[in-house]
């Protein structure tokens, strides 16, 4: 029993970062029909650049939230003006092109930020300096620190703000509508350009925030953490249905959960043949699961091959 | 001159030119210029198997690496002291080609539905699952050897001769580097004569009429599921085989040498070269295999001489030159650099 | 006379919407049928069920006197019914001689043994198929286009090479969606002889036309399809004076 609500709360807090991430391939999924690839790169960058502003400021007696926060805000500043170039360079000149041609762009695009980052902020692993509140407490059996809650809590809040950008506002009603059908869109005078600009925007900030959460929680960041992320943050969106922003979210959290409880139990399930260092294995098999048996996505419509 | 006399005289001063290279490089710049030529073929084989894949069929595959992590595991446990065993390459290497092929049609066969780009992320997700199990198959039974890897593989044995050793002939020496490149040659220009007699075929025609617009191939009586697969199985048994060589050339292999950045450069080598263009693809393979080594070379004492130090880390600024140029070859050449004549103006619309 | 195809009580679904309701007709061989109605009436999705790109819901299909179960379109194309499409789906980057010789594939054997060594069996086979080809594209009248890539054709060429990849497929039945769709009175009246052609040569033909005079002026038997069912199937004269036909035609909401 302990096993498993410790592993539940491990997943709930992992699967809140996903879900963040796997938002930003949802929203420009359904707004482009393309694979940002790179988007795991931007939480990398997002990460990093925080670091570049905590580290400086952690001993400058400053409290550590707000120390925290002011790192944030750069990242997210940063991460903002990636996305935007990002898209205007690497993905506008080719919104015409066949599907295969932005996607070996958004490769590029991966591996120059990877690289970027090894220059900027070298080959090593950066150890991210505790400044959140880290006490623990035990429930059950279990134990949770107080980044966890923070991490799940703010994630929760952010996503709630999205929710409600994308359905209340003129601006996500805009989305809404680009989303739908660019041209009738355009038409109706909806911008297109810009809404998806804004839209690579949102998602990369989202992207920032869970850079930070994510280095926060595992106390360290490296140039070459965002791949895996950005691939398991794609698996969450495509579980939960990919275009769906309530998807996206349910897909991460769910997708945390299961990777929690597979590392925790697949010892035991195995007889001791396969250990928790095939945790990274369960994404994939859940992604080909899901791409295999059910395309659309536990969220999704029926999205109906292009005859 | 008859035209047959031509392609006679340009396919004897070709063969000419790739029996005398490893003597010019290795006298001019050294025996790791040879090794870097062995990698050449290798990779050309690689680039012509995925070529069938994504090339001829149209189907985005990025885990194609893995393919050549089974044909090279193939050969190291089959023939090297980890478990003992010491197969003869010509058991060896064709028996590779075959597994290889099967794990081509097991790994093919559930995503037949998809579209493109789920296509690309799925086959990523098994090369990585491949790569992974590689990594942890050391327990508790050790069959991989895990992320140590297997090495004193054997080398490739030919008329009783390992081709790790030289050999001295005619004056020259041919050292191992050399003798592994004339085998790598030969196989490489037997895979290019594969791909060409099967792009000029009813079954090359089948892929192409797939890739071109797949509803119509159904209509057309062609059963577009068998002839996926046979795709697959194609560029897996391509892919295979090179694994073997690698295996046997390296004699050593480990789980790194086959992750997703290899899947990517091949692929990049497919399409930068000219997708579904044999002499592109070539082309492409020499290129992503010559010059980032060069700039490896180079790019350290460039930047001694023009600054007086390493200021950029060669390896990283190598890496980054190839990310900047995936991106403007699709944005400036999206056919690649040397496309098929039609295949140009299809890109391009 | 023989029947050739029987559709009995086509039904098929898109999410809730009801696209075909219980459609039936038969077609006897060497006619040439047509399918009309206004635009969404389901004469396409008809088509896609009958040639099996999309699953049916209910109701059986007998071709050549056997029961064609839920198939996919290699099987069907297998058992001799061909289609061209609405618009038209060429292998834009292939010749048009390329094009003919892949709707051949079904009729040819050569594998990857036969490709990469050329046997004699797969030299002969590969010879007789250009042949073919070059005859069918005689046939249609582009012989002279043979080397072109399709998507260099002009319009009218397309639809005549989409016509010989179907026959390529040697099919009892053709089906032809909406062949004169964007066409000029010229080609229109060519490809109408083109059609007699092929039924005197002894095939059955399938239309689906827009251009009502096209369909009156050539087809034996005419079914009127209107919101996914059938209501009316009939000789050319009597179809048009159909009330129900024309109240469709008209835009009747009742």
């Amino acid at each position: 029993m302990d096993i498993f609500l410790q592993q539940l709360i491990n997943g709930l807090t992992l699967g809140s970062i996903y879900a963040l991430v796997a938002l930003g391939y949802t929203m420009v999924y359904g707004i482009l029909g393309l694979i940002n690839f790179a988007h795991g790169e931007v939480v990398m960058i997002g990460a990093l650049s925080s670091l570049t502003i905590i580290r400086p400021l952690a001993d400058s007696g400053l409290p550590g939230p707000v120390v925290v926060l002011i790192g944030l805000f750069f990242a997210v500043l940063v991460c903002m003006a990636l996305g935007f170039t990002v898209e205007r360079v690497a993905y506008r000149p080719l919104r015409n092109a066949p599907r295969l041609a932005p996607l070996i762009t958004a490769i590029g695009v991966s591996i120059v930020l990877q690289q970027l980052a090894m220059l900027i902020w070298g080959r090593s692993y950066h150890s991210v300096p505790a400044l959140l509140p880290s006490g623990t407490h035990e429930v059950l059996g279990a134990t949770f620190t107080e980044v966890q809650v923070i991490i799940v809590v703010v994630a929760a809040v952010t996503m709630m703000g999205l929710v409600l950008l994308v359905n209340r506002t003129r601006l996500g009603r805009a989305m809404r509508a680009t989303a739908e059908n660019p041209a009738i869109a355009g038409l109706m005078g909806v911008d297109a350009n810009r809404i998806i600009s804004l839209t690579f925007v949102i998602g990369s900030a989202l992207a920032a925030l869970a850079g930070v959460l994510v280095s926060a929680n595992y106390g360290i960041a490296h140039y070459n953490m965002g791949f895996i992320l950005g691939l398991k943050a794609f698996t969450a969106a495509v579980l939960g249905g990919i275009g769906n922003l309530a998807g996206a979210m349910v897909g991460g959290v769910l997708l945390g959960v299961i990777e929690a409880l597979g590392a925790g139990y697949i010892g035991d399930l195995t007889g001791g043949v396969l250990g928790s260092h095939y945790q990274d294995v369960f994404a994939f098999f859940v992604l080909i699961g899901v791409l295999i048996f059910r395309p659309s996505g536990l969220m999704g419509e029926k999205v109906s091959e292009r005859a | 001159m008859t035209e047959n006399h031509k392609s006679w005289l340009g396919m004897a001063l070709i063969g000419f030119v790739l029996a005398i290279a490893p003597i010019v490089v290795g006298a001019s710049l050294g025996n790791a210029w040879v090794r870097v030529l062995d990698f050449a073929a290798l990779y050309i084989m690689l680039a012509l198997g995925l070529n069938i894949v994504v090339g001829f069929a149209g189907l985005l595959d990025l885990g194609y690496i893995a393919f050549y992590a089974v044909g090279a595991y193939l050969y190291a446990l089959l023939s090297s002291p980890h478990f003992g065993i010491h197969w003869p390459f010509w058991a060896v290497l064709p028996l590779g080609a075959m597994v290889a092929g099967m794990f081509g049609v097991l790994l093919g066969a559930p995503t037949l539905r998809l579209r493109g780009d789920y296509l690309a992320i799925v086959t990523l997700g098994f090369g990585e699952i491949i790569r992974i199990f590689l990594n942890n198959l050391n327990s508790p039974i050790n069959i991989t050897n895990g992320p140590k890897g297997i090495a004193r593989i054997d080398p490739i044995t030919l008329f009783g001769h390992p081709l790790s050793k030289s050999i001295d002939f005619a004056g020259i020496t041919f050292t191992g580097v050399m003798l592994n490149y004339y085998l790598f040659v030969v196989l490489a220009l037997g895979i290019v004569f594969v791909g060409i007699r099967l792009q000029d075929s009813r079954i090359g025609r089948a892929w192409v009429a797939i890739r071109e617009d797949e509803v119509a191939a159904k209509a057309c009586g062609i059963n577009t599921r068998n002839i996926k697969l046979l795709a697959f199985a194609m560029g897996a048994t391509f892919g295979g085989v090179s694994g073997g060589l690698f295996a046997s050339f390296q004699e050593f292999v480990s789980p790194e040498s086959f992750g997703l950045l290899e899947s990517i450069m091949v692929l990049c080598m497919v399409v930068l070269g000219g997708m579904g263009h044999i002499p592109g693809v070539i082309l492409g393979g020499l290129l992503l295999t010559i010059l980032p080594e060069a700039f490896r070379q180079g790019a350290g004492p460039i930047q001694q001489a023009m600054f007086g130090e390493v200021l950029l880390d060669p390896e990283a600024l190598r890496m980054l030159l190839f990310g900047m140029a995936l991106i403007a070859v699709m944005l400036y050449r999206p056919a690649g650099l040397w496309p098929e004549s039609r295949h140009r103006r299809e890109m391009a619309k | 006379m023989t029947v050739l195809l029987e559709a009995r009580s086509i039904s098929k679904y898109f999410g809730g919407v009801q696209a075909l309701k219980d459609v039936s007709l038969t077609i006897n061989e060497g006619e040439i049928y047509g399918l009309i109605g206004p635009n969404g009436a389901g004469k396409t999705t008809f088509f896609n069920v009958l040639t099996g790109l999309y699953q049916r819901d209910g109701g059986d299909i007998a071709f050549a006197d056997k029961p064609l179960r839920l198939s996919s379109p290699h099987e069907v194309a297998n058992v001799g019914i061909a289609r061209t499409f609405q618009n038209i789906r060429l292998f834009a980057n292939m010749t048009a001689r390329e094009n003919v010789m892949v709707g051949r594939h079904l009729r040819t054997r050569a594998g990857v043994f036969g490709a990469v060594f050329r046997d004699r069996r797969t030299r002969a086979e590969e010879a007789a198929l250009r042949r073919r080809a070059d005859e069918l594209l005689h046939y249609v009248g582009i012989e002279h286009r043979a080397d072109d890539i399709a998507r260099h054709l002009s319009y009218g060429d397309q639809r005549r090479l989409e016509i010989a990849r179907a026959l390529a497929t040697d099919p009892k039945l053709l089906a032809l969606d909406e062949p004169a769709a964007g066409m000029n009175a010229t080609e229109t009246e060519a490809l109408k002889t083109l059609i007699e052609g092929l039924r005197a040569d002894g095939l059955t033909v399938l239309l689906i036309e827009h251009d009502v005079r096209l369909v009156m002026g050539l087809c034996d038997r005419v079914a009127v399809l209107d919101y996914g069912e059938k209501i009316a199937e009939d000789v050319p004269a009597h179809v048009q004076s159909n009330p129900k036909v024309i109240e469709a035609y008209l835009g009747g909401t009742a």
